[in-house]
């Protein structure tokens, strides 16, 4: 038990490690960064081994429970400050935890997160060795690690966010890492933007949950879903699913909210290996599986799921057929097998869409770092046009990224045609084939996979050799520190998807067996409850054995081969100046194509304002403005318009003060009073003899009138 | 000839009419007031005539209006000092304050 016990060691080693390099890396030689950053995440990997091999023993024990170790209270009282009343009635406490929490589910990307991380970090040992902010470099991918182990680990949702939010952080940190380039910052600006919009809806979701659950906890929030007093299809329920749905597609890129994984590219290789294919683009994925007692009762928002996703997957790899970026390939690449795990989450097939996961990490860690080691051959090049003949030049890279192409492609027996293949049968065999539409779309998505791939490499190592003359005198194989991580992932390549050979081909699912406490609860319940809630694991075992399962399978390896068939005859002889076939049959097709249908353009128009129609703003800004115009206009009309009625009011009250009340009545009486008070005013002069004189000839008349009567 | 109680009305009635005369007459403000002497002494010469016939009232009246004459003399000259420090004059004629 000491490993489970201490499971917090884990995020706390690259933690520690990315507060030295902010504190003291500065002052630390190559070396000793190498030392500490790469070292703490090769411990937290042995760690991380031996956790979970301890579990399984533990989790055999009991129940196959999942294990939940709280460290302490991180928000809530106990007091009963935070208490509240659930929507649907029950009393709740708001309180989180900082806990662990280890279930087949987290367990599985721990592994590979580690893993993972850990030969991405020996590669970046090779690949940052020119690289000025050697130290910053390692710091914020330590800080990436304990990030993603926290959002992993983390034992409720609240939790959950503080790692999402810590890797949306580092993505940030290492997309602008090169930041004198003004399109690094750009792109990790933008990348950190649209997150934002995902990471709204997230919290949102996460509220509803709080509110309509009682709890954010994973076991408790489980446990009241599983308890049967919410109906399927409850539309709160729904909401919340959405909510969280929303972030998930911010996170792992889908549509509409995927435009900054392509553009995330401009960080270094490594990064996009490991941060934006590998481990945190995968991190919606891990939400909405981690969610899926909720999500099995709103079957509408698992149809937004597999919608989106296929709709994602098709899309992005659309537009991988045409670009010339290595990278921007991968990138599109990555956005739409992220769609193909969305599309296996929303059909209900948790354990095939995390399967996929764990299948694209090491395939698609591969795919990047073996870029990396190209464009790192290439002094900086990244465009394919200016590639080709490198195979027997970098022959190690070579083979590696052929394997890793072969996986993707889904080529038996790589990892990805267990993972896709698994994935296009739940498609199919869903719901009786309701969902069949979304079969053909990930099919046809498999064909372009397929062949956006192998237009790589042929581009890259077997067209005749379009590279520069003074690049060419340069190219190299890389160093071992690059080699062997690349070697190791090749490996998983090959072998990961072993780990899920389906029944029907006589294997046992290994995988989906270990996934099993995780989901399979789902199906039991569910089945109890009714046939609207799909899922999974037990309910098609028995239609594994179905001939359409082999038909499908024979269909998909066809699709491959037809891929890598036609990209072999359209860039097989590719020499300088070719065109692309596509522009060749249908040039405006290639123009839409190429241009990522103007998505980008078009989001321009809609919500950041940086296109115009003329002087006018559309979409958001548009409404914007708008409002704006009438605010300006209406509202602030009104207002001016009561605020001049009223100074007209006072003007005119203020004259009818003046001059009738103040004017007329007061001054006017006065005056009259004064005009009329002169004649009388006239006897009074003031002198007091006169009055005196007055007096005695008043006195003298009376005597005279009585004397004289 | 006798001195009869018409002849002291007579002298009374003499000083009355130059008592007021003076005070209508006259600007200076202090012949003013000796006028108003001249006055109240016509009436205290009145009183004391008339004492004669209906015994010492009058006389005991005529001691009050002495008093009284004393006591307004005092006031007046008072007001007058008070006032000649105000305007610098004693003239009846400038003093017009009393009007409007």
């Amino acid at each position: 038990m000491f490993f489970l016990n201490h499971i917090w060691v884990i995020p706390l080693l690259p933690a520690l490690g990315a507060a030295l390099m902010f504190f003291f890396g500065r002052k630390l030689s190559k070396s000793a960064v190498n030392f500490f950053c790469v070292g703490a995440v090769v411990v937290a990997f042995a760690f991380s081994c031996f956790t979970v091999l301890q579990y399984t023993g533990w989790a055999a024990a009991h129940n196959h429970q999942p294990f939940e170790k709280i460290v302490y209270t991180w928000l809530g009282s106990g007091t009963g400050h935070l208490g509240y009343t659930t929507a649907s009635g029950g009393a709740a406490d708001f309180h989180v935890d900082a806990g662990f929490f280890l279930d087949p589910l987290s367990a599985i990307w721990l592994l590979f997160v580690t893993g993972v991380g850990m030969l991405i970090h020996i590669y970046s040992i090779g690949y940052m060795a020119h690289e000025g902010g050697y130290y910053r470099f390692f710091g914020y991918m330590n800080l990436f690690m304990f990030s993603m182990l926290t959002l992993i680990l983390g034992n409720n949702y609240i939790l959950l966010f503080v790692g999402w939010e810590g890797v949306g952080l580092c993505s940030y940190l290492l997309i602008g890492f090169y930041f004198l380039k003004k399109s690094a910052t750009n792109a990790a600006n933008k990348a950190f933007i649209v997150n934002r919009i995902g990471d709204a809806g997230f919290i949102l979701g996460i509220f509803t949950i709080a509110w309509y659950l009682g709890s954010v906890r994973f076991t408790q929030v489980n446990e009241v879903a599983r308890s049967g007093i919410f109906r399927i299809g409850d539309p709160t329920l729904t909401l919340a699913c959405l909510l969280l749905f929303v972030g998930a597609c911010g996170k792992s890129a889908q549509v509409p909210l995927y435009v900054w994984l392509p553009d995330a590219m401009e960080g270094p290789t490594p990064v996009s290996a490991l941060i934006h294919a590998a481990t945190m683009v995968t991190a919606g994925v891990y939400m909405v599986a981690r969610s899926n007692a909720l999500f099995v009762l709103a079957p509408n928002a698992m149809k937004v799921v597999a919608i989106i996703g296929a709709v994602t997957a098709i899309f992005a790899a659309s537009i991988g057929l045409v670009q010339n970026d290595i990278k921007r390939v991968l990138a599109y690449s990555t956005v739409s097998q992220l769609g193909y795990m969305f599309l296996a989450l929303g059909v209900g097939a948790f354990a095939a869409g995390v399967f996929h996961v764990f299948t694209h990490a090491f395939f698609k860690a591969l795919l990047f770092l073996g870029a990396g080691s190209v464009i790192h051959a290439l002094s900086g090049e990244q465009d394919m046009r200016h590639m080709g003949a490198l195979a027997h030049k970098i022959p190690t890279t070579f083979k590696t990224m052929l394997i890793a192409t072969l996986a993707i492609a889904g080529i038996f027996p790589f990892a990805g045609f267990f993972s896709k293949d698994e994935i296009l049968w739940q498609a199919w065999a869903s719901e009786n084939g309701a969902y069949r539409v979304l079969w053909y779309i990930g099919y046809a998505t498999a064909l372009m996979t397929a062949f956006y791939m192998f237009r790589l490499i042929y581009l890259t190592f077997w067209s005749p050799s379009r590279v520069e003359h003074e690049v060419e005198h340069h190219i190299h194989e890389s160093p071992k520190s690059m080699t062997v991580p690349l070697i190791i992932l090749a490996f998983f390549s090959i072998f990961a998807g072993f780990l899920g050979w389906p029944h029907s081909l006589k294997g046992s699912n290994r995988f989906e067996k270990f996934l099993e406490p995780v989901f399979a609860r789902e199906a039991v319940e569910s089945e109890t409850r009714g046939k609207e809630a799909q899922l999974a694991a037990g309910k098609k075992e028995e239609e594994h054995s179905n001939p359409t399962e082999y038909l499908l399978m024979i269909l998909s390896l066809g699709a491959a081969f037809a891929g890598w068939g036609l990209a072999k005859r359209s860039y097989g002889k590719a020499a300088e100046g070719y065109r692309e076939p596509i522009d060749q049959i249908a040039h405006p097709a290639y123009e839409v194509l190429y241009n990522k249908w103007y998505v980008d353009e078009a989001y321009d128009y809609l919500f950041t304002g940086r296109r115009k129609l003329g002087p006018v703003r559309l979409g958001v800004m548009g409404a914007g403005d708008a409002a704006w115009a009438f605010d300006a206009n209406f509202v602030d009309g009104g207002v001016n318009g009561a605020g001049w009625t009223t100074r007209l009011i006072a003007t005119i009250s203020a004259w009818w003060d003046k001059w009738i009340i103040d004017g007329l009545l007061v001054n006017g009486i006065a005056f009259v009073t004064r005009i009329a008070s002169y004649p009388v005013r006239l006897i009074q002069w003031g002198l007091v003899q006169w009055y005196a004189f007055v007096m005695v000839a008043g006195i003298l008349g009376f005597v005279m009138y009585y004397v004289f009567r | 000839m006798e001195i009869t109680t018409l002849h002291y009305l007579v002298v009374a009635a003499a000083l009355f009419i130059i008592g007021t005369i003076g005070v209508l007459t006259r600007r200076n403000v202090v012949i003013i007031l000796m006028s108003i002497e001249l006055i109240l002494n016509a009436v205290n010469l009145n009183l004391v005539a008339f004492s004669r016939l209906y015994g010492l009232h009058g006389q005991v009246f005529s001691i009050f209006v002495i008093t009284d004459a004393a006591a307004e003399a005092a006031v007046g000259l008072g007001i007058l000092i008070a006032f000649f420090r105000n305007k610098e004059t004693v003239n009846a004629d400038e003093i017009d304050l009393l009007k409007f």
